[in-house]
């Protein structure tokens, strides 16, 4: 008798039902005109509690693949809290209490029976201020496959070599690959922490304020990345600045004290918002 | 007139203040020198007197016959203050690691004060508690394994006895360089799919070693010097120790022990004035090393 439940469960969590059972849920803002491929993660009534503080009031969501989707919204509304549910950052956290469901590719991760070390491996992590580990450049971008148990130099070599390549960080490093990574300039730093997640072939990308500690060059490097990256991974990026947003968000979502008051498609969010919050805020009346 | 008036009158205030702060600093330091100073005026006759090489190597202490060996003494810190390093090194460094990784906030809120309450302990009572528990349990229950017989007075429970002594200074200095970390460092690596476990072994430990090793020392020095709870358990037989089941006798022992007599025999004030300088110089030394080893250390690991 179980394993059949449990059979029929799994049916029901499968990416296609779930997109269904979204559809016909009337939670959702505007999913279906939006997507054309189905979504990479999928937030499902998510309340989340720190020390007794109510950050996230029952937030729904799709994040398309394969697409950049910017979080906005004023400071403290909860943007950050939200990423961090989706690599399950912030059950690290004192005091915390999470509701509801996060599903990636039809998982809810927050589930009992879930690796939080696969879920990780999934999402290449970005935060605010570059965060280089104690080690060698080649050590750092080496970090994630040797943990997950890729021993070979030369394996390694090419995996660092190629993570190194993609951010364009190769030939500034390539003579001093075993020197501290913390001697990297803070752009550098930036774009060597996005070569370390890469290299443990994440499908997602998110970037917490990644540029904010950036300046405007190092900041255009790392667009001009995120552009190039989302044919293979979909990004997620909570960010302070509308202009970014505006630059490189295929997707919007605008949050407010811990809701989420609209999400659609950057063009529509930018030209045509529904909301009169959203309006407000992409007008400048407040940030 | 009057508002330029004042403004001198505060840069004077703030003048004077700045300097006499400067003034009582360098007071407080420059003990350190000063001990040093007189412990060596003091120590002079018996330098004079025989060579510094035959004091430190000479192994046998009769004050009323003017031998004076100190090998014996020194060899006793070393074997009561490294083994009490090794028992609390592992215990301190696996608690810490315990409470700031892994704990839930409310252990912590239990453990650290009972964590003081231990660092407030008076060095006389684990002295008592090492004679009425520790120095039984050797001489009847551990010895018998090992050696034939033990009074139980020995360099293990001298060693034990100042483990436990160090223990809250150690885990709490450990606990403050593991907090210390920036939190991003154990995400970066936690995002990358390590578990708990090994975001410590290779990220927490490697960074934050040139701390721990600081604190080692700090500990160490401080066991160097920890007088009346060893001086109680550790048997204070002037012999070189062959295992942790022999006695010992610390320099600091030596000291404390004999003050009292020493003026009535020749050379005996000046030969633990002597004492005195070698276990400041030993605690000297090793800040020094630690200090070097820590500039060698951030220069070479990639921190």
């Amino acid at each position: 008798m179980i394993p059949n439940l449990l059979r029929i469960e799994k049916h029901i969590d499968s990416p296609t039902e779930k997109f269904k059972v979204m559809k016909e849920s009337q939670n959702q803002v505007a999913v279906d005109q939006i997507f054309k491929t189905k979504p990479h993660i999928s937030v499902r009534n998510l309340n989340v509690y720190l020390t007794k503080n109510h950050i996230l009031k029952n937030v729904s969501l799709d994040i398309p693949d394969k697409a950049i989707t910017c979080i906005i919204g004023p400071s403290g509304c909860g943007k950050t809290t939200l990423l961090k549910t989706f690599n399950r950052l912030l059950q690290n956290s004192v005091d915390v209490k999470i509701e509801g469901e996060v599903l990636v590719d039809g998982v809810n991760i927050h589930g009992k029976d879930v690796e939080v070390e696969n879920i990780r491996k999934k999402m290449g992590l970005l935060s605010q201020r570059p965060c280089p580990l104690p080690m060698s450049i080649f050590d750092n971008v080496a970090y994630g496959p040797r943990i997950h148990g890729t021993r070979n130099k030369r394996k390694l070599y090419e995996i660092v070599k190629n993570q190194l390549e993609a951010v364009g960080l190769w030939e500034e490093v390539k003579e001093r690959l075993k020197a501290p990574a913390i001697r990297l300039s803070i752009g550098q730093q930036q774009r060597l922490c996005l070569a370390r997640g890469l290299a443990v072939s994440p499908e997602i990308i998110l970037g917490d304020e990644a540029t904010s500690a950036l300046d405007p060059i190092a900041t255009t490097k790392i667009e001009q990345l995120f552009l190039s990256l989302k044919k293979e991974y979909s990004i997620v990026l909570v960010t302070h600045t509308l202009r970014q947003a505006r630059r490189i968000a295929d997707y919007v979502a605008f949050m407010y004290m811990g809701e989420l008051i609209e999400f659609g498609s950057a063009t529509e969010i930018f030209t045509n918002p529904k909301h009169q919050l959203t309006r407000d805020y992409i007008g400048g009346s407040f940030s | 007139m009057n508002k330029i008036r004042y403004n001198n009158y505060r840069k004077i205030k703030e003048l004077v203040l700045r300097n006499s702060m400067l003034f009582l600093t360098v007071i407080s330091l420059s003990f350190a020198v000063i001990i040093g100073i007189s412990l060596y005026y003091k120590s002079v006759p018996i330098l004079d007197q025989q060579s510094l090489w035959s004091l430190l190597s000479g192994e046998s202490w009769r004050p009323l016959k003017g031998e004076f060996g100190f090998y014996p003494f020194i060899m006793g810190t070393l074997w009561v203050t490294g083994i009490a390093i090794l028992i609390s090194l592992p215990l301190c460094l696996l608690s810490a690691i315990y409470l700031s990784e892994y704990a839930a906030p409310y252990i912590k809120k239990i453990v650290f004060p009972m964590v003081d309450v231990l660092a407030g302990i008076p060095p006389v009572v684990y002295g008592v508690w090492g004679i009425l528990v520790v120095v039984p349990f050797i001489s009847t229950t551990l010895a018998p394994h090992f050696v034939e017989f033990s009074t139980g007075y020995s360099v293990l429970a001298g060693a034990i006895v100042l483990a436990i002594m160090i223990i809250p200074l150690m885990i709490s200095v450990f606990i403050e360089i593991f907090d210390a970390l920036p939190g991003g460092l154990r995400e970066a690596s936690l995002s990358l799919g390590a578990t708990n476990w090994q975001t410590i072994k290779k990220v927490v430990l490697r960074k934050s070693f040139p701390g721990l090793a600081a604190a080692v020392i700090l500990a160490l020095s401080r066991a160097f010097g920890e007088t009346i709870a060893v001086l109680m358990v550790c048997g204070n037989v002037s012999e070189v120790p062959n295992s942790v089941f022999d006695p010992a006798y610390p320099l600091p022992a030596l000291i404390a022990n004999n003050y009292g007599e020493m003026m009535s025999i020749p050379m005996y004030d000046s030969a633990l004035m002597l004492s005195a300088l070698l276990l400041f110089v030993i605690i000297l030394a090793f800040n020094a090393i630690s200090r070097l080893v820590l500039i060698r250390i951030e220069k070479n690991f990639a921190l």
